[in-house]
């Protein structure tokens, strides 16, 4: 008799990739048919996005255990060198998938040398004052971003950076057959979008299959008990630093290649999109899907996504109707009387007494 | 003599982020949370201040109080609504909910007031000429240095000398061993919340007096600024909090001066990670090695 009952770890996985491709098709065919209104069917690639932000976030959150604040920041580099990247490829790489493959692999890896820049000082720090860091570093990296010239002509890239708020992309000194790129402040423009919600589903699964099996590995299982109790981890000989940075810089590098996928869904885009609050918004649908909890990310960003734009009949209130819905989850999640009541009425219906094991 | 009125404005908008960091602090020495909603406390007291002075035409000190009057309760009624609920969650939930909060006033700000920014009238106008017209130093940043240096002077006296203030420090250090000495820590934590936002109400006015353009998202970014200042000073340390404030005020203003109008932030920011790198606990921090 040899295993006749999968491991519940691998069950979960297992479901997770199926609940992925059941919303793909789903989705696809739904489109297909003209059933998605307009708003929806703009949303569908920024959706893949930010639910590999919220997978790839709670890499770091949830299984290293340390809070970040900044993984807008990633986002927007990745975002930005794949943009540049898939607009100077424009006519070496004239297959769009294909230019939108590598723009993404471009991206991944210019977030996640970002990435080691950045968790080198940041993870020697702990709790609170490691997630301020990270703020900093988000913050830092989008007034970078803003002040940043870069165009593109025959002799190659023209990059400036726009220090003194007075140069234009003139200063570039670009030939005649030129383009501008990325325009300081005003961000990137006149982007060809090549992004499509294929190429956003399949960077969703290749997201869920690198932080999955990152999880169940020899190196998933050092981070995780690096998270429970460093010292005990370190005392058995774990490197902290080294599997510390390796969830850090692959949670860096999966940011990366979503925002280059988000850059090349808009033909212009903003530093100033990947801010703070885009941060915290990931951060949201982390801790609202559950730490560590792949599948609850997945539903909770798509739901939060969609939720504005569902509550578009309500207008002037939906944000305010949004942050009222954020609370009371929170309280209905974490209070003890009202988890109470909840259970009370979960045992109820479904028949049964409540139970101690139930959680 | 241009070096000495950029070193002014740098104190002066130093001492407002000290304002707002010795709210944050506070809060966070005895709740352990961050109150991500203390910065739109900041823009309600604003907006508070604002309608009285310019729709009811109150004095301005009338005003003021009526500001400090209505944030204090908004701090105790969130207190008592969304963050006594989940004093015993994660501080990562916690921490969500303080972002809902944070939300939700700033909504609510746009649906009452409006998204176009109002024009702040100042508190106090004119200017105090030095050497000759040289040096012009406006009332208003001399208001707010010394209505910094009073609320400092007297939260420290307050918080060591006062029997309420030593409940608040036991709070901090231990919130179980303080019940068992009869401390209310309930009550503690929501006159914390009353205090740090009062606190937050005056920051709002002297903000807005000294950048006169109030909008919902007014509170935000000081906010964010005034968090870090508490963290460079050693979070949870009040004289921590003043001088972080007043040091990031000054680098701010001397950054935008002399280096870059566009990467003043940046700046601030690198030199906070310079300093945790250097001290992780902030500079008057207290570094508690993790013990076994």
């Amino acid at each position: 008799m040899k295993k006749l009952t999968m491991k519940c770890s691998t069950r979960m996985d297992l479901l997770t990739y199926g609940a992925v491709i059941l919303a793909y098709v789903v989705l696809l065919v739904l489109r297909d048919g003209g059933h998605l209104s307009r708003s929806l069917t703009g949303q569908l690639v920024p959706i893949c996005c930010y639910v590999s932000m919220a997978v790839s976030l709670n890499l770091t959150v949830g299984i290293l255990g340390e809070l970040s604040l900044g993984h807008a920041g990633f986002m927007s580099v990745g975002a930005f060198s794949g943009v540049i990247a898939a607009m100077s490829l424009q006519s070496a790489i004239p297959a769009a998938p294909l230019r939108l493959a590598v723009a993404m692999l471009v991206g991944a890896g210019t977030a996640a040398v970002a990435g080691v820049l950045i968790g080198t000082p940041v993870l020697r720090l702990r709790g609170d004052y490691l997630a301020i860091v990270t703020l900093a570093f988000g913050e830092i990296i989008k007034e970078l971003v803003n002040c940043l010239l870069v165009g593109w002509d025959s002799h190659g890239l023209h990059l400036a950076l726009n220090l003194t708020g007075n140069k234009t992309i003139a200063d570039l000194g670009l030939e005649a057959d030129g383009i501008a790129i990325i325009k300081g402040a005003q961000g990137s423009a006149g982007v060809t979008t090549i992004a499509t919600f294929t190429a956003g589903f399949l960077l969703v699964m290749i997201t869920l299959f690198v932080v999955l099996n990152l999880r169940s590995s020899r190196a998933g299982r050092a981070i995780m008990a690096l998270r429970d109790n460093a010292i005990a981890a370190e005392s058995v000989g774990l490197d902290l630093t080294r599997y510390k940075m390796m969830a850090f810089v692959t949670s860096a590098a999966l940011a990366g290649a979503a925002g280059a996928l988000y850059g090349l869904n808009f033909s212009s885009l903003q530093a100033t999109k990947f801010d703070f609050n885009t941060s915290i918004l990931i951060l949201v649908f982390v801790v609202l899907g559950g730490l560590g909890n792949m599948l609850g990310s997945i539903v909770a960003a798509a739901a939060l996504t969609i939720l504005p734009e569902a509550l578009r009949s309500f207008a002037d209130y939906r944000m305010l109707v949004y942050a009222i819905v954020l609370i009371l989850v929170m309280l209905l999640t974490n209070d003890p009387t009202l988890r109470a009541y909840r259970d009370r009425i979960l045992a109820a219906l479904s028949g049964k007494r409540p139970g101690k094991e139930a959680l | 003599m241009e070096f000495l009125s950029y070193l002014i404005s740098g104190v002066s908008l130093g001492s407002v982020y000290a304002i707002i960091a010795l709210g944050y602090t506070m809060v966070y020495g005895i709740a352990k949370m961050l109150n991500f909603a203390h910065g739109d406390v900041i823009m309600v007291g604003g907006y508070i201040s604002f309608c009285a002075i310019s729709y009811l035409g109150l004095p301005s000190i009338v005003a003021v109080l009526l500001a400090m009057l209505v944030c204090t309760v908004l701090g105790v009624v969130i207190e008592g609504l969304a963050y006594r609920p989940l004093r015993s969650a994660p501080s990562l939930a916690v921490l969500i909910t303080a972002i809902g909060v944070s939300y939700l006033l700033q909504n609510a700000a746009l649906l009452l007031w409006g998204a176009g920014g109002k024009s702040y009238p100042s508190v106090v106008s004119g200017a105090l000429q030095l050497f000759g017209g040289q040096l012009s130093i406006s009332y208003a940043s001399i208001l707010t240095v010394a209505v910094c240096l009073v609320i400092m002077a007297a939260l420290s006296a307050f918080i060591s000398g006062s029997k309420l203030g030593k409940a608040m420090r036991a709070c901090s250090e231990d919130k179980g061993a303080a019940q068992l000495m009869g401390i209310n820590v309930n009550a503690t934590i929501s006159l914390t919340f009353a205090i740090g936002s009062a606190l937050a109400a005056v920051a709002g006015v002297l903000l807005c007096s000294s950048y006169p353009t109030l909008m919902p998202t007014t509170g935000s970014m000081p906010g964010i600024k005034a968090f870090t200042a508490a963290v460079f000073g050693g979070i949870g340390s009040i004289p921590g909090a003043f001088l972080g404030g007043l040091l990031l005020g000054i680098i701010e203003a001397l950054a935008k001066a002399y280096i870059s109008t566009s990467l003043a932030n940046s700046i601030v920011f690198a030199v906070l990670i310079v300093v945790l790198l250097v001290r992780p606990a902030g500079l008057l921090g207290k570094y508690v090695p993790e013990k076994v």
